[in-house]
């Protein structure tokens, strides 16, 4: 454990955070033949948040957004500390599980929805999460992020079944097109604005630097698997967030029950053979 | 300088309008007049949004729905009436079942006039309409204390018939 990265990444976070998502807008912008906006965008997008008036409809929405992002940061920092790996993906879900309660908390339509559709988001990604995690615990014998981080044993090589079934989920996990059925994020409105319908003001502008807390912790995830080789690990990590934009620019949404039946199938085909492969090639790489 | 002249997000509501303003509103979302880079959203929802654009008419039916919007958005808050319609009514102002513009029922801060307002001029009104954000934030009053009321509440004199 170590508590210095902790610490670095609750104060630098949302700052990478904010320009991931800038620079993301603006990628997004050119793909589309437009110019886009300017790539401190989200910074001004969440400082003019904070300078609206607090509408809430229920007081205790704001207890469930202050305990989303310190739970969020809480994981991110967990990860980034070295701290184990299951526990990470519990205070995950845990600050993911607040969000829905904020949603649920006003009583709005839309708002209900968004936050059925959240919980349905939830049980499509956790299994393969849980899965990544078992699968680095098989083949660096740890669930320690700081032991994965520093093995020498080419993790997404021996698990790149693994992998590919985790880039599945972290479309849904970072709000992407096919798959942003919850909080419909770029100007699709059919349920308004899903689980962030009933939030505005501050309360939005902490959902937002959540959302950056997220990302960066979601990428550090993606380090992991090529944790062997830094060079590697940073080139991977920018490929797989522009293939995140690619993919979030050229697929329509699908329907809830696609996102949960794929990502099921996605983890019980490469997550379950790739780890029954390792199992018996390497003999349980024991 | 606050971000709010940075970072407006706009909720536009078609007030019987015959779609043609409508339709000059959304080329200004497209890669020719790309307001995104200018920080301009279009959100669906009032509880997001600091700029609320009107197109079309206000009738019996959709005025209670003109107030509601305005009433759900969070301060500061500006109007935009898009359109002669919305403006004063138009062509249609003397229908029966018209009631005018738009200013009939929620105050109105930037009028584009225009049958349909041109996409230049909705950019223009749009950013006319950031300078009265700024200003109305200045007016604001400090966060956690009564908010002061914005407009009179519609009243019958104004309803369709009165000016008869």
């Amino acid at each position: 454990m170590n508590i210095l990265w902790a610490i670095i990444f609750v104060l630098v976070a949302p700052v990478v955070g904010g320009l991931i998502a800038g620079i993301d807008r603006k990628i997004t912008a050119h793909m589309q033949g437009r110019v886009g906006p300017s790539i401190l965008q989200p910074f001004w997008d969440v400082g003019k948040l904070f300078e609206k008036e607090n509408a809430v409809v229920n007081e205790t929405q704001i207890f469930y957004v202050v305990c989303y992002i310190i739970f969020m940061a809480f994981t991110g920092a967990l990860f980034f500390a070295g701290g184990d790996l299951l526990l990470v993906i519990f205070a995950l879900t845990l600050a993911q599980v607040f969000l829905v309660l904020g949603a649920f908390a006003a009583n709005s339509p839309y708002s209900y929805i968004g936050a059925e559709r959240e919980l349905l988001q939830i049980m499509a990604y956790e299994p393969m999460v849980i899965l990544t995690a078992v699968g680095m615990f098989v083949v660096t014998k740890s669930f320690n992020v700081a032991d994965i981080a520093a093995s020498t044993t080419p993790v997404v090589l021996l698990i790149p079944g693994i992998f590919l079934g985790f880039l599945y989920v972290l479309t849904i996990k970072l709000r992407k097109s096919p798959f942003d059925i919850s909080t419909s994020h770029h100007a699709h409105q059919e349920i308004v604005k899903g689980v962030t319908t009933e939030f505005s003001g501050p309360s939005l502008g902490l959902i937002e630097i959540t959302h950056w807390y997220e990302t960066v912790f979601l990428l550090g995830f993606v380090w992991l698997f090529f944790g062997f080789n830094p060079v590697i690990a940073v080139i991977a990590v920018i490929v797989v967030y522009l293939l995140e934009i690619l993919i979030d620019n050229t697929n329509a949404r699908v329907k809830w029950q696609l996102a949960v039946k794929s990502s099921w199938l996605i983890a019980a085909v490469v997550g379950v053979v790739n780890l029954a492969a390792l199992y018996f090639l390497a003999g349980g790489v024991r | 300088m606050t971000y709010l002249a940075k970072s407006p997000w706009i909720i536009h509501y078609d007030a019987s309008s015959c779609n043609g303003c409508d339709i000059e509103i959304l080329a200004c979302l497209t890669p020719m007049y790309d307001v995104e880079r200018f920080g301009i959203i279009n959100t669906g929802n009032p509880k997001h949004a600091d700029i609320f654009v009107v197109t079309g008419s206000i009738n019996e039916q959709n005025r209670e729905i003109v107030e509601n919007i305005y009433n759900q958005m969070p301060d500061p808050k500006v109007v935009v009436a898009v359109g002669i319609c919305a403006t004063s009514g138009g062509v249609f102002r003397e229908c029966y079942n018209v009631m005018g513009g738009t200013d009939k029922v929620i105050p109105v801060d930037v009028y584009v006039p225009g049958c349909a307002a041109r996409p230049e001029s909705i950019i223009d009104g749009i950013v006319k309409a950031l300078g009265i954000l700024e200003e109305k934030r200045k007016n604001m009053p400090a966060q956690g204390s009564a908010t002061v009321p914005h407009h009179k509440p519609h009243t019958n004199a104004d309803a369709p018939g009165g000016t008869q």
